[in-house]
């Protein structure tokens, strides 16, 4: 079997690990701790995928209808 | 204030829900209860009845023996019934299987290894940390214990344990009884428990077989006294009854030593009412019935559901000053304003505090008593006492009245309320409207708000509510009233608008340069108060004066207003030539002047409307509520000024267009019969993806569709743009050309699921076609008009498929009710918060923007990103790439 990776499909959004300083940021901007991030899975394949651990956080850039590009981020849970 | 309302004695501090042991149901209860009689002969609670007179009170007169209370004062308390044997309680019923199946028949430990354990125990830590519930892993414990075939602590080998509905549990072919599985729970050690998610503190298994019952306080379940005297129990009651009864005679059985077939069918009865004594619609238990034959409403029946506990009595609220009656239209209100009849305003008051500024106001209401219309209905004094104004005490009052007291003065002109019809679907199903008080006996609206409300006039009820507070008012008036929400957030345009008439009146007033003398045009604007007319157009040959209808429309538009658009009759020309477009379709306004072009549903209408939609964002909602205001007022005038009225007379069509329909249906169905032909000698193509019988049924389909179109075209051109009909449908005030077709032309293909009709007979639709006829008419096409009248077969076809549309709204109402349900359920507690994100009540966002571009769809042009280029481009004067 070939190997592929998810991210190449069409339906699954650009996923990585957030850059700490741009997450900075983002949590000092809505006044936020990690925890209140949403959350996703370390057994998502998709987080296998790029290898974050629990603790870390997900950049996902999805495709969107009104904004062309919209950021979303997830924390890493067990 | 009111001293009927106790203070609160204390505070919650906690609420912890588990299961009542037997323990605190005896310790809760007041008295055992023994006796199934409710009342003596004399009519007195009997001691140690199911109305013992520990339990609490209902009868006026009597006093509780528990609390001391009187009828209405005492909460009412618990008593309880020792079962002679214990039951199950039907609502534990999955908790007790999963339970019985994961826990040793023999030394009744969990099946599980010590470590297996261990390791849920720190996941149920992790999830509490997270504040998450753990009710997935649980299951997942009993999915592993389930699996586990010999007990790992007493290598005692589990079979399988069987449920049979309701109450049964069979193991190796023989019944548990309730003892021996209440036997069963009691040994399994706390720790245990623990990993099967429960504490065993408050919510020990064996707590879920019922060893005693307990009886609820006769203040949950009154009797009434009938007009004869006769006393009728609750259903509670009459269950409680058959439960003692049966009790008793179970008791007796044992004690006489019954054999064990008689024992088990009263223990199995036993079991049936105690089942139903806390759900009466457990499938596979027959329910309970009433002497009339009646299920009876027990427990869970009076919590479930729309009409239950929680949906219909806490949830679900009733409330005082509101009104509800018929609505019907009046052009003449503003958007803003909503007519009361007169008999609802005098019954509809508002609490005035009396101050020195007020003082002599409150006198003058007051003295007008609760018969003449402004005046008050009831005087609340300082110290908390209600007074009703009468006739005969009204000037007394008027005297009395003194600072701080209040007047419930009634409703009058421009007190502000809200509106509503049901159902309630989106924000604009409830608005602020201010009153005017009007004769008759229906509220009236301005027929512009129709739409968001989804109102018409065949009947409709709408209900209003009176607001009672200053805060409620300005909330009321500054977020809800009609002309805040002219623009729907759910595209960003207005969603109030003209419609029908207002359409039709305005095409009819703007449309060609008609001549319309100084008389007219001052008739035409009175309502609106505009009383300076501008230059007129022209002078007549006699030298009077004339102004044009574009000119008096644009006596409403606000100065300094500039717009291009094509209208609704714009014909979609390849290219469009603008101002010089020759069915004037090409909307031009400059400066606040209709310059160019016909005023109809793209100008006016709700949903469509661009000058609407303009102004509105432009001059704020008080000058698009203004202009909706003169729209309505200027259009039904227009509308009056020439008539517009529709007969069946309007849709004959001359004798030679009739023939060219017929050519062209004739010509349809040569067309249809060579394409069954070739599809008879295989001579026909199938299109990609589909089989030769869809592509026939297809190619037939195209080929009548456009038929139909084509006669439709024919019976437009021969109607003209003067029939009303066409007026109406063009402009885009109601109807549209395809009505007009099937009315004037041809009906066209009937469809079920998008397909011809086939269903009926073998091979045939109706007996009076060949077997395996593809032609037109034995599959559905209605080559008659309305107006010609169908023949039968044509009537038949025409019936199926206007009772699939019935259908289908039926359907679609109910489903789409539900989703709704569904969704606001799911999405109640999300909240827009001021840094754009959307977060729940926990403060976890679930949008980090809005909508994800944090747009408010209220302020875009049609959710048009594009907004901001219009803006730079009337500040810069360049247009934006």
């Amino acid at each position: 079997m070939s190997k592929f990776s998810l991210l190449d499909h069409e339906l699954i959004p650009h996923h990585e690990i957030a850059d700490e300083d741009e997450l900075k940021s983002i949590l000092k901007h809505y006044n936020i701790g990690r925890e209140d991030l949403p959350k996703i899975k370390v057994s998502d394949p998709v987080v296998k995928e790029i290898g974050a651990e629990v603790g870390d956080v997900v950049k996902i850039t999805r495709n969107s209808a009104t904004a062309g590009e919209a950021m979303y981020y997830r924390y890493v849970i067990d | 204030m009111d001293n009927s309302i106790p203070s609160i004695p204390k505070r919650i501090g906690s609420i912890q829900f588990g299961l009542l042991s037997p323990r605190e149901i005896r310790k809760m209860s007041v008295t055992s209860i023994i006796t199934a009689d409710t009342y003596d002969d004399d009519g007195y609670p009997i001691d140690m009845g199911l109305m013992d007179l520990r339990l609490g009170v209902i009868d006026p007169g009597l006093r509780c023996k528990t609390c001391g209370g009187r009828a209405g004062e005492c909460p009412g308390h618990f008593g309880h019934i020792e079962l002679v044997a214990p039951v199950i309680h039907v609502g534990f019923n999955k908790t007790i299987r999963k339970v019985l199946r994961s826990v040793c028949s023999n030394c009744s430990r969990l099946l599980l290894e010590d470590k297996k354990k261990q390791a849920f125990l720190e996941q149920f830590a992790k999830l509490e940390d997270m504040t998450h519930l753990p009710d997935a892993v649980i299951n997942e414990v009993f999915k592993e214990a389930r699996k586990t075939k010999v007990c790992p602590y007493c290598d005692h080998e589990q079979s399988e344990i069987k449920f049979e509905k309701p109450t049964d549990y069979i193991e190796d072919g023989h019944k548990l009884t309730a003892t021996e599985i209440r036997d069963r729970f009691e040994q399994i050690p706390d720790e245990d428990i623990k990993v099967m998610g429960m504490n065993p503190a408050t919510a020990r298994p064996e707590w879920m077989i019922l060893t005693v019952l307990p009886v609820p306080p006769v203040t949950v379940r009154p009797s009434i006294t009938l007009e004869s005297g006769q006393r009728s129990e609750d259903d509670l009651t009459h269950k409680l009854v058959d439960i003692i009864r049966i009790n008793q005679r179970f008791q007796e059985n044992r004690d006489a030593g019954a054999p064990q077939l008689i024992i088990e069918d009263l223990w199995e009865l036993l079991q049936y009412h105690v089942t139903t004594f806390f759900d009466n619609e457990v499938s596979g238990v027959p329910p309970a019935r009433h002497r009339s034959g009646r299920p009876l409403k027990t427990l869970t029946q009076r919590l479930k559901g729309k009409e239950g506990r929680f949906r219909g009595s806490l949830s679900g609220k009733r409330v005082n000053f509101s009104a509800r009656t018929v609505v019907s239209p009046d052009p003449n209100l503003s958007i803003n304003e909503v007519g009361v009849p007169l008999a609802i305003a005098k019954q509809m008051t508002i609490p005035v505090r009396v101050f020195s500024r007020n003082l002599e106001l409150m006198r003058a209401y007051i003295m007008r008593g609760g018969e003449e219309h402004p005046g008050a209905n009831y005087v609340i004094r300082g110290d908390g006492r209600r007074i009703k104004v009468t006739e005969i005490n009204k000037e007394e009052l008027a005297e009395k009245l003194e600072l701080g007291w209040i007047v419930e003065r009634q409703m009058q002109d421009g007190d502000i309320v809200l509106f509503n019809r049901q159902p309630s679907l989106h924000k604009m199903s409830i608005m602020a409207h201010r009153v005017k008080v009007l004769p008759d006996k229906t509220f009236k609206l301005n027929p512009a708000v129709c739409p968001p409300y989804n109102a018409d006039f065949d009947g409709d009820e709408m209900n209003m509510h009176v607001l009672q507070t200053e805060e409620s008012r300005a909330e009321a008036s500054i977020l809800m009233q009609v002309q805040e929400n002219i623009l729907s957030p759910r595209f960003g345009g207005p969603i109030i608008g003209g419609i029908h008439d207002h359409i039709s009146g305005m095409f009819l007033l703007t449309r060609n340069e008609k001549h319309i003398t100084k008389n007219e045009a001052l008739e035409l604007l009175r309502k609106a108060e505009i009383h300076n007319l501008p230059e007129p157009a022209g002078y007549d040959k006699d030298g009077h004066p004339f102004w044009t209808g574009k000119q008096i429309f644009s006596q409403i538009l606000p100065d300094g207003l500039d717009l291009e658009f094509q209208a609704n009759v714009c014909n979609k020309c390849d290219t469009c030539k603008k101002l010089d477009c020759e069915y004037d379709a090409y909307v031009v306004i400059r400066n606040g002047e209709l310059i160019k072009g016909t005023i109809d549903e793209k100008a006016i209408g709700a949903f469509k409307g661009m000058i609407l939609d303009r102004i509105t964002k432009k001059y704020g909602s008080a000058a698009g509520a203004k202009f909706i205001d003169d729209v309505t007022k200027l259009a039904t005038r227009g509308v009056m000024k020439t008539g517009l009225s529709f007969g069946i007379s309007d849709e004959d069509i001359p004798r030679e267009a009739r023939l060219n329909i017929d050519e062209e249906i004739a010509k349809a169905e040569q067309d249809v019969a060579d394409l069954i032909r070739a599809y008879e000698n295989k001579e026909l193509d199938p299109l990609p993806g589909r089989t030769l019988d869809e592509t026939i049924e297809l190619k037939i389909m195209q080929t009548l569709g456009k038929a139909r179109d084509r006669t439709g075209a024919i019976a437009g051109n021969h109607l003209g743009l003067e029939n009303s009909a066409v007026i109406m449908a063009k402009s885009g005030a109601r109807g549209s050309m395809l009505n007009l077709t099937q009315m004037a032309a041809c009906v066209g293909q009937q469809a079920v699921r998008g397909e011809r009709i086939r269903r009926g007979y073998a091979g045939r639709t109706l007996p009076h076609f060949d077997k395996g006829d593809l032609g037109a008419d034995a599959h559905g096409f209605v080559k008659s008009s309305y107006k010609s009248g169908l023949n039968p077969t044509e009537y038949f076809f025409h019936s199926i498929g206007g009772r699939e549309g019935l259908v289908d709204t039926a359907v679609r109402t109910s489903q789409s009710g539900y989703l709704q349900r569904r969704l606001v359920n799911a999405l109640q507690d999300l909240e827009v918060q001021y840094d754009g994100s959307v977060r729940e009540t926990r403060g976890v966002i679930v949008q980090f923007k809005y909508g994800e571009d944090g747009i408010d769809s209220t302020k875009s042009d049609y959710n048009d990103p594009a907004t901001i280029h219009k803006i730079v481009s009337s500040v810069t004067g360049k247009e934006v790439e």
